[in-house]
Formats: structure tokens, sequence, C-alpha cells
């Protein structure tokens, strides 16, 4: 418990102290998970409009192979991208290994079947109508798709948070491709692990809670954009 | 009059299931034309062909006198505007549901929210622009979806069962609508039913379809003076009975529709004939009322089906009756699958057709 307590005092210090240790993680950590995030939507969401619009042979399968995925561990992603991005691996030519690059890639893959499994979901659960409704009013292919795409908005938006909570949440790919280089590649979650590893509790308690902390302010941010009232209802609470 | 629409030999399957057979119909500029079947008929594929959302398997479309191909559908369909059975909207407001259309064929702001006021108008939605749209009841949810559809002034309208699920108020509302718009805007209407009388009432020819083809079209008065008997069998027309009537001493009749059930009908007929007792007509009791009605009958309700504020029930009395009550009726009663119940009506509302 005193360790819990020591670790949320050194958090309120590091981040009042402004320590570019702990700021810089905190950057490299949103920066890399959040191109990563965008990559995987940019990729994942054309594929999940596929899977939930689209009947075609084989389609069951392709959903049960993303779905699978989601519970791949981050630690053997890792490893596979590794063997792939070293010097003696068929990409060891782009020279990755060990750079944000590396990471981003990883944690864009690690991200995809989460983000497709919950967007396939939320477009399966449109209407089935829909896209021949917005025909008929006039709508080309794509603006139907794009009425579809609108009308699933609320779970397209929760598989690109949770993919994002995912990505800044991990730990296994960020290492084994990144390096956990200071400065350069390290970010929240590999900190955290070297911190422990050398029994520097409350440093490493502190910027769990400021990842935390992190994680539960981006979501928060995402709800009371989507549902500006909630504000108005915490505002009327009893004193 | 002018052809505004032909199919030609039209032929449209769902995997191994032929839905459209062989199918030829014109469409007349101008007309109301109601395609009368039972579910599972065709109707809705029809339609949709129509529509241009689906593409035949074989046959030709052609809109005025322009054959419809993959390339030219998309620009066809601005032509044409669909309404379906079951409600589809937009999660947003009326205006935007109401606006998306003209939005898609690029029109001014101005021009838009002129023509979204006058549509809410028409179907008696006025002042509605601002509220959410999946929050209306069943029935303005309808009329939201027909002023989508009435906005576009498209030269086709089509209309799936359009008060198909409805109640009568509503319903009222959108067959008056219909009438409007075909007398007002000349708009060319093809509408979908299994509700015998409204495809008596408002159409200009009625095209009697089953099991993926035209079996019979004319005008509501040849449809419905030659053909009671082919009516009467369509399955779906609820509340339908052919049978054997003779007239008794008091003036009335009694027709004999089989199974033990006889229907006392104020009507002169003797022979073979064909009745009709409209759903709302019918009265549900769980016990036996003393009343003026000739007809109290006991039976079984042996399906259940939601409309939103009505429920519509089917009592097997020795033939099935279709009865429609209010949810809250329903409630009240503690009605199931299986619960014993009379059906009751007057001798007045037994018609003859």
């Amino acid at each position: 418990m005193n360790q819990i307590l020591d670790g949320i005092v050194r958090a309120f210090q590091l981040i009042l102290s402004g320590d570019p240790t702990v700021y810089g993680a905190v950057y490299r950590s949103l920066l890399f998970s959040g191109v990563a995030t965008i990559l995987a939507v940019l990729w994942a969401t054309p594929i999940a409009m596929l899977l939930g619009l689209k009947d075609f042979r084989g389609k069951s399968i392709i959903k049960g192979f993303f779905t699978t995925l989601i519970g791949l561990p981050t630690v053997a992603l890792g490893l596979f991208l590794w063997l792939i991005l070293s010097k003696a691996g068929p990409l060891g030519f782009l020279g990755l290994l060990y750079t944000p690059g590396a990471i981003i890639l990883g944690e864009a893959l690690l991200v995809t079947p989460l983000i497709v499994s919950i967007a396939t979901n939320a477009v399966e659960a449109v209407d089935p109508e829909m896209i021949n409704l917005a025909k008929t009013l006039g709508a080309s292919e794509s603006q139907a798709s794009i009425a579809v795409l609108k009308e699933a908005f609320n779970g397209i938006i929760f598989s690109n948070v949770a993919g994002f909570n995912r990505a800044i949440a991990e730990l296994g790919v960020a290492l084994m491709v990144g390096g956990n280089l200071a400065g350069f590649t390290d970010v929240l979650t590999t900190n955290i692990s070297t911190l422990t590893a050398r029994a520097d509790f409350s440093t490493a308690i502190a910027l769990a809670i400021i990842l935390l902390a992190i994680v539960f302010g981006i979501n928060l941010i995402i709800v009371i954009a989507k549902n500006p009232h909630v504000l108005l209802t915490l505002g009327r609470m009893p004193q | 009059m002018t052809v505004l629409a032909e199919l030609r030999n039209l032929t449209q399957c769902f995997g191994s299931r032929i839905v459209l057979e062989n199918l030829t119909l014109q469409i007349q500029e101008g007309e109301i034309l109601a395609l009368l079947g039972p579910n599972g008929s065709g109707k809705t594929t029809l339609l949709k062909v129509l529509a241009f959302l689906l593409k035949p398997k074989s046959g030709e479309i052609k809109f005025q006198d322009e054959t419809v191909t993959d390339k030219n559908s998309e620009r066809m369909r601005l032509q044409s505007a669909l309404v379906f059975q079951r409600t589809v909207l937009f999660s947003t407001s009326v205006f935007n549901n109401v606006s998306y259309g003209l939005k898609m064929r690029k029109m001014p702001k101005a021009v838009i929210e002129e023509e979204v006021r006058k549509a809410l108008k028409l179907v008696k939605l006025e002042g509605f622009e601002k509220r959410s749209a999946k929050k209306l009841s069943g029935g303005e949810q309808q009329r939201v979806a027909l002023a989508r559809a009435l906005v576009l002034k498209t030269r086709l309208l089509l209309l799936d069962e359009p008060t198909a699920n409805l109640d009568p108020k509503n319903a009222s509302i959108i067959e008056e609508v219909i009438a409007t718009v075909n007398r007002e805007l000349k708009t060319t209407i093809v509408m979908a039913t299994h509700n015998m009388f409204q495809a008596k009432a408002i159409p200009h020819r009625v095209a009697l379809i089953n099991q993926g083809r035209i079996t019979e079209i004319g005008t509501s008065a040849d449809i419905f003076g030659r053909l009671s008997r082919n009516l009467a069998s369509f399955a779906a027309v609820d509340n339908t009975f052919a049978g054997t009537a003779r007239i008794t001493d008091a003036g009335t009749t009694i027709v004999d529709v089989g199974n033990g059930v006889q229907i006392e009908a104020a009507l002169q007929k003797q022979g073979e004939t064909s009745i009709f007792i409209s759903p709302q007509d019918i009265i549900l009791s769980k016990n036996p009322l003393t009343s003026s009605a000739r007809n109290v009958f006991r039976g079984r309700i042996i399906q259940i089906s939601d409309l939103g504020s009505l429920v519509k029930l089917t009592v097997d009395v020795g033939k099935p009756f279709v009865v429609q009550i209010t949810k809250r009726s329903f409630g009240e009663m503690e009605l199931n699958l299986g619960s014993e119940v009379f059906i009751v009506f007057k001798a007045s509302s037994v018609q003859a057709i």
C-alpha cells in the first residue's frame, strides 16, 4: 500500500516537474500508438465494410480468422516481426528494426484484428436495407457505403478506441522490435518494465498511473464528444 | 396512355429459387397500379427491380423507352423512389432523413428547406423537422419515410405495403397522401399490397401476382367483378372465405365456410360466394358476450404478431380469423398463444366480394 501511495506522489512530482524522460515517453507512446491506430483503421475499415455488407464464400472463415488473432500474444508478434525485420530477414533492407517505424508497424498489425472484428459487428448491426435505402434515394454505391458507415459510427469509433487502448498498453511488440532505446524508442510500457526490473517501484507505479490517466482521459474525451449532455448530468449531481 | 416503364420476360432468382418468372408488365404514366398477392408472391422483388436496385437474371427493363443497364442504372434510380415495407430511417433528425435524397442531388440549401417543409406538411408532420426520427411512433416513422420519397418528386413512386402494420388513423393519412400525390403531381405509383380493400379503393389498375407470375391484370372493376373466387384463395388476404350461402327466413344469409363455421351476413346471397370480414370489425373477448352481434365463435389463439401499438392475432375457430386489438388490451386481457377466446362480429360487418 505504501508503495502505491509513493507511486501516486511520485507521479504528481514527475508531471509537475516536467521531467523530460517521462514527458518524452508519454509523447512517444501517444505518437507511436496514435499513428499505428490510424494506419490500422485505414486498412481495417474497408475490410470491415466488406465483411459486414457482402456475402461471399469463406466469409465466416475470414471473420473467424480475425477474431482468433485478437488474442495474439504481443511478444509472439514481436518475435515474428523481429525475425522479418532483422538484417537476415526478408524485410531487413528496410532498416526498420529498433526504430519507431517498427513499433508503429507492429502495433498496427497487432490491433488490426480487434478493429476489424468490432467494426464488422458494427456494420452488420446496421439495417441490411440501409444500402438499398440510400441508393433508392439517389446515392451512388460509394455514397451508400458512407451512409452505412455513418449508421455504424458509434461502433466504428468504439473499435478505433479499443484499438488505440490495446496499442498504447502493449509491451511485447514495443520491446522486441523497438529495443527500448532511451529517448528514441522507449515508451511508457517499456519504461515501466525496465523500472520494475530495476526495483524502482515508485517510479514504475508513477508511470503506470500516468498511463492509466492517459487511457482514461482519452476515453473520457471520446464519451463526452459523443454525449455532451453527460457534462450537464455530472454538473447536476448532488454536492 | 404513355408507357412509363416496361418489364419484358423478366426472371429473377435468389440462388436456386425463382422469385419472378418470365414476367411482363407495362406501367402507364400517371396511373396507380396495385400489385396484389400473398406474402412470398414476389411483390417486393418486383418493386426492387422497378427501383433498379436489383438486376434481373434475364429479361429487359425499359424506362421512358430507354433500356436499363449496369451503366445507366445509377442515373435511372434518380427517376424512382421506393418506400420499404419495413420502415428504415437514418439515425438522425426528421429533417436530415427527408432531405437526404435532395442532398444527394446537390440541391441548394434554401430549396431543400422549403421542399422538406412542404413534404412534411403533406404527410401531416409539420414542425417535426428537429425531432429524432427513430423516437417517433411507428405511424409517424412511416410518414417520414413517405415524405422522404415524395420530396424527390420522382416520375415513379414505389410503395411496398404502405399501410401494413399501421393503425387506421395513420393508414388513412397515407392513403390520402397517395391519392393526392397522384392527382395533383401526376406521379405514377406502383404499390404492393395484400389488403384487398385498399387494392379495390385506391388504384386505377390491379395486377394479381402469385408465385412470381402476374396471373391477371386489369382495372379494379374488372378484377374484383370477375375474379372474386381467385381473390378469396389468396391465403394471405386476411378473413376472406369461400363458401355456400343460403338465405334465411329472417332475410339474412348464412354462409357455410367449412369446418363447422357458419357465418351470418346482412346480405342476400345464394349458392357459391366469397365473403370478407375486416379484422377491425371483430371484437375479441375472453368470455361469451351477450350482444346484438349475430356471429359468436369460440376458438384458440394460434398466432400473435406485434404491430407496434396494435397486436394482430390469428384465432382458430375452425377457420382462422385475424383480429386486431390494441397492445394495451392485449396486456390487460393477459392473452397468450393457446388462450381460449371468443370472436364476435355483426352480420353487417360481413362483406361480399
